[in-house]
């Protein structure tokens, strides 16, 4: 299974973003291989959908978790409909969320908890 | 003749203005008020027309034939504002998201896509005395406004003067309501916060070509920074109006400054002539 991370860099330390359409990276991650991926987030640079863009994007490459903090509405929806779970993540770095996600220490997100254009208020 | 009614910065007076030409011209001929602040309109709040008809005004965005659909992701790829997500077997519509281009049904190889009306808001025409009114009521939730300005200039006749109330600020639904006039009046208040916006503004006019002037609303007799600023962007300053009492008062009961003060009267009739010599020929 294909598992996505929200990254603020692309490598295995870089912090978490707490964003998921306006975060700078996602860490894709094959569970089955171990095997990690980073790819930039179309959505960063998004005028505006950028939730949409992305969970449109991971839906593409086969992901089928994502581990994020905040999630808008209609990324929400786009994740759903795609049958994508949604975890809040737990953690400073990708890589303490992603063995957080192994363990079950994080918790599944049933609907949106950031309303729409949250993310690109921060930083 | 269309004069539109701007400010840059909000609640400086645009209403008062607009309304109090409006009310002033009407005594001597037909004129055409077009408020269009859709977002929060308030000229009919005193000038009391009766508003005799509503007509909804929509905007095309796409609707999906599920049968059609082959999720090729062209809409998607083309959306340049993600209203539309295709996965592998479904596809999500974002109306709110939409700018109406039409790229998606365009595109759309198998024909899927369609434009169905989505209604943002509406229009509302009446009258009182000689004054032909129309305005625009944004519908909660839109966030696109623009198209129902446009809707609301579209009333426009061409055989009387109009009077266009602009929405504050300088972006796309002031850009909006002050495109294609005559003359822009770009309306004041001696504070800094005034003075900022009114050079935002200022500068907005003169980008779009639009000649303007400036009128100092509750001044106080200390206009030194804004009548500095017009002498060296060589905007004319073409009226000031007092701070009065009588007139917050008048307008706290949706009263216009006209009722109390009717001698301004003739102020604004040389205002107005003051815009018709300076206005675009």
């Amino acid at each position: 299974m294909k598992v996505a991370i929200c990254a603020q860099g692309n490598s295995h330390t870089a912090p978490l973003d707490p964003r998921f359409g306006r975060c700078g990276f996602f860490a894709i991650v094959d569970t089955t291989q171990n095997k990690w991926e980073f790819i930039p987030n179309p959505g960063a640079t998004s005028g505006g959908g950028a939730g949409i863009q992305a969970a449109q994007e991971l839906a593409k490459r086969g992901v089928k978790a994502i581990v994020t903090g905040r999630v808008g509405p209609n990324a929400m929806a786009v994740l759903q409909s795609a049958g994508i779970e949604v975890y809040t993540a737990v953690g400073e770095t990708v890589q303490e969320a992603y063995q957080n996600f192994q363990n079950k220490n994080t918790t599944p997100l049933e609907k949106a908890n950031a309303p729409s254009h949250a993310g690109i208020k921060q930083k | 003749m269309m004069i539109a009614v701007a400010s840059g910065k909000g609640g400086t007076g645009k209403t008062t203005v607009a309304v109090s030409l409006a009310l002033a011209l009407a005594d001597r001929q037909k004129i055409q008020y077009l408020d269009c602040d859709v977002e929060e309109p308030n000229g009919h709040i005193l000038l009391k027309p009766r508003l005799q008809k509503k007509t909804p005004v929509t905007v095309p965005v796409p609707r999906l034939d599920q049968a059609k659909c082959t999720f090729c992701g062209r809409c998607a790829q083309i959306c340049a504002y993600h209203a539309l997500a295709v996965l592998p077997a479904s596809v999500l519509i974002f109306p709110e998201m939409c700018h109406n281009c039409g790229g998606c049904w365009y595109f759309c190889p198998e024909k899927a896509l369609t434009p169905a009306p989505r209604e943002i808001g509406q229009i509302e025409e009446g009258g009182v005395g000689g004054i032909e009114f129309v305005h625009g009521r944004l519908n909660v939730g839109v966030a696109i406004s623009p198209p129902l300005i446009r809707a609301v200039k579209e009333r426009r006749r061409k055989d009387v003067p109009a009077i266009v109330d602009a929405p504050p600020g300088t972006s796309c639904p002031v850009i909006e309501a002050v495109s294609g006039v005559d003359f822009c009046l770009l309306v004041t208040e001696p504070t800094p916060f005034g003075l900022h916006d009114l050079e935002l503004a200022a500068e907005m006019t003169k980008e779009l070509g639009i000649p303007g002037g400036v009128v100092v609303n509750r001044s106080a007799g200390h206009d030194q920074e804004v009548e500095k600023f017009c002498r060296d962007k060589n905007l004319p300053l073409l009226l000031k109006i007092p701070l009065d009492r009588e007139v917050a008062a008048a307008y706290s009961r949706g009263w216009p400054p006209l009722t109390v003060r009717p001698r301004w009267k003739e102020d604004f009739l040389t205002l107005w002539e003051k815009c018709r010599e300076v206005a675009r020929p």
